[in-house]
């Protein structure tokens, strides 16, 4: 049904959204977890931080992670002279696009289920014997679990449906950044590209639309266990 | 299975919270020592305090010759060897009753463990709700399997606060008969928290008065 060309499409999206997502998860819980339990100084800015990519339009932080990564950028200038890393141009590049734009429906979906656990469960589980972190392993992270998935499930939507970011960060380039968005907005340019915009279109309503259901079942899931347990 | 007849508890903790001020001094002997007064007196806290889930600001907490908390010492919760029964149950939801029950008992030292498994299942009589979860058991059912729980993990003392609070007058009865039997046949001692006099009138072995 698909040709080889587009096959390789789908296989490199999945690619940056699944180095996007896995990337960013411990980062993602640490900073969910900080917001959800702890009052720090500063705390009002990391959450609009995170926030920022979700209301700024992406082009934006496109052209900011270009001023950044960019071979003289700060960050960029270091990777490419401590560790030969450019990112700019290249897929990984797209995966850190990807992963600033999943950042925040991340943080919001695990820091959610984070919120929901009973604290008092883990002061029942330390007079038990538990240490804090046999605590945190045995109570508190299975319990956050369900929006552990559901973050990684709709980060990883996020990121396979990212465009303006990556095109302006790492260029539209075949087999290398185009992924699924940027090859059907290629496809428009070309005439005759119709049947393949219908084809790569269908299929990014069909993941998109997975994965909001394998969310939505997850969170229940989470919902389920919690009112049981506050009966 | 253990005896803890010579046991002492020895209570003297101030802590303030916002503009009220909790304050306990009393030494409690075997049996079942209720902290007895009206809602909102800091029964809790105390209970609390005790488990080591509370920092009180000044005083001592001695269990027997082991001190929990002192201006030196502060014992984290894990390390104080206290059952702690809650008004709510409090078990783990996301773990089956068996697994609710060996939670502490796999985490305690063998030298510490004085009841297995069987044991407790059979003086609670809960054998037939170990394939559950907790959200399908009634109120008196999690608290059988909460006393379980903390006694499992081989406590010097068992906490208890109100945990009769949630349960029909039926199911008051049954577990105030488990509750007389850890005080008489185990003869584990027991700070045991409650604001209803003909509990601690049939429970207590002495009372001590906790208000304003």
């Amino acid at each position: 049904m698909l040709s080889a060309e587009e096959w390789g499409i789908v296989a490199l999206s999945l690619k940056v959204g699944g180095l996007a997502v896995l990337a960013t998860l411990p980062l993602a819980f640490v900073i969910a977890w900080a917001l959800a339990r702890y009052r720090f100084p500063g705390r009002m800015l990391v959450d609009a931080l995170v926030h920022l990519p979700l209301v700024l339009p992406p082009v934006v932080t496109g052209w900011l992670l270009l001023i950044a990564f960019g071979p003289l950028g700060p960050i960029g200038g270091w990777l490419e002279r401590w560790f030969g890393v450019t990112l700019m141009f290249r897929w990984t590049g797209a995966a850190l696009a990807a992963a600033i734009m999943a950042l925040p429906l991340m943080v919001r979906a695990m820091r959610l289920s984070i919120e929901g656990i009973d604290r008092r469960l883990e002061g029942a589980a330390r007079t038990l014997g538990a240490g804090r972190w046999h605590a945190f392993r045995t109570i508190s992270l299975p319990l956050a679990l369900p929006g552990i998935l559901a973050a990684l499930v709709l980060g990883f939507a996020r990121s396979i449906g990212e465009f303006g970011a990556t095109i302006t960060f790492v260029s539209n380039i075949p087999g290398e950044t185009r992924t699924l968005p940027l090859a059907i907005y290629s496809a428009l340019q070309v005439p005759g590209g119709e049947a393949m915009v219908t084809r790569l279109a269908l299929l990014s309503v069909a993941l998109s639309l997975g994965a909001l259901l394998a969310s939505e079942w997850l969170v229940r899931r989470s919902h389920v266990g919690r009112r049981a347990h506050d009966d | 299975m253990w005896d803890g007849a010579r046991m002492t508890i020895e209570i003297d903790v101030e802590k303030r919270r916002g503009d009220r001020m909790i304050a306990a001094r009393f030494t409690a002997g075997p049996g079942l020592t209720a902290l007895f007064g009206p809602s909102g007196a800091g029964k809790t806290s105390i209970l609390d305090m005790v488990a080591g889930l509370l920092r009180p600001d000044r005083g001592h907490i001695r269990i027997g010759d082991r001190t929990l908390f002192d201006a030196a010492t502060d014992l984290p919760p894990e390390a104080r060897r206290i059952g702690y029964v809650f008004q709510d149950g409090r078990l783990f939801p996301h773990k089956r009753v068996r697994a609710n029950l060996t939670y502490g008992h796999e985490l305690a030292p063998t030298a510490n463990r004085w009841m297995t498994l069987d044991e407790a299942v059979g003086f609670l009589g809960i054998d037939h709700l170990l394939g559950r979860w907790p959200q399908s058991l009634s109120g008196g059912e999690a608290q059988r399997v909460a006393i379980g729980r903390a006694l499992l993990a081989g406590p010097d003392i068992l906490l208890m606060d109100e945990p009769l609070a949630s349960l029909d007058a039926a199911r008051r009865g049954d577990i105030m008969a488990v509750i007389e039997r850890i005080r008489d046949d185990l003869k584990l001692p027991i700070l045991y928290v409650s604001h209803d006099r003909a509990e601690v009138d049939r429970l207590a072995t002495s009372v001590v008065a906790i208000g304003e």
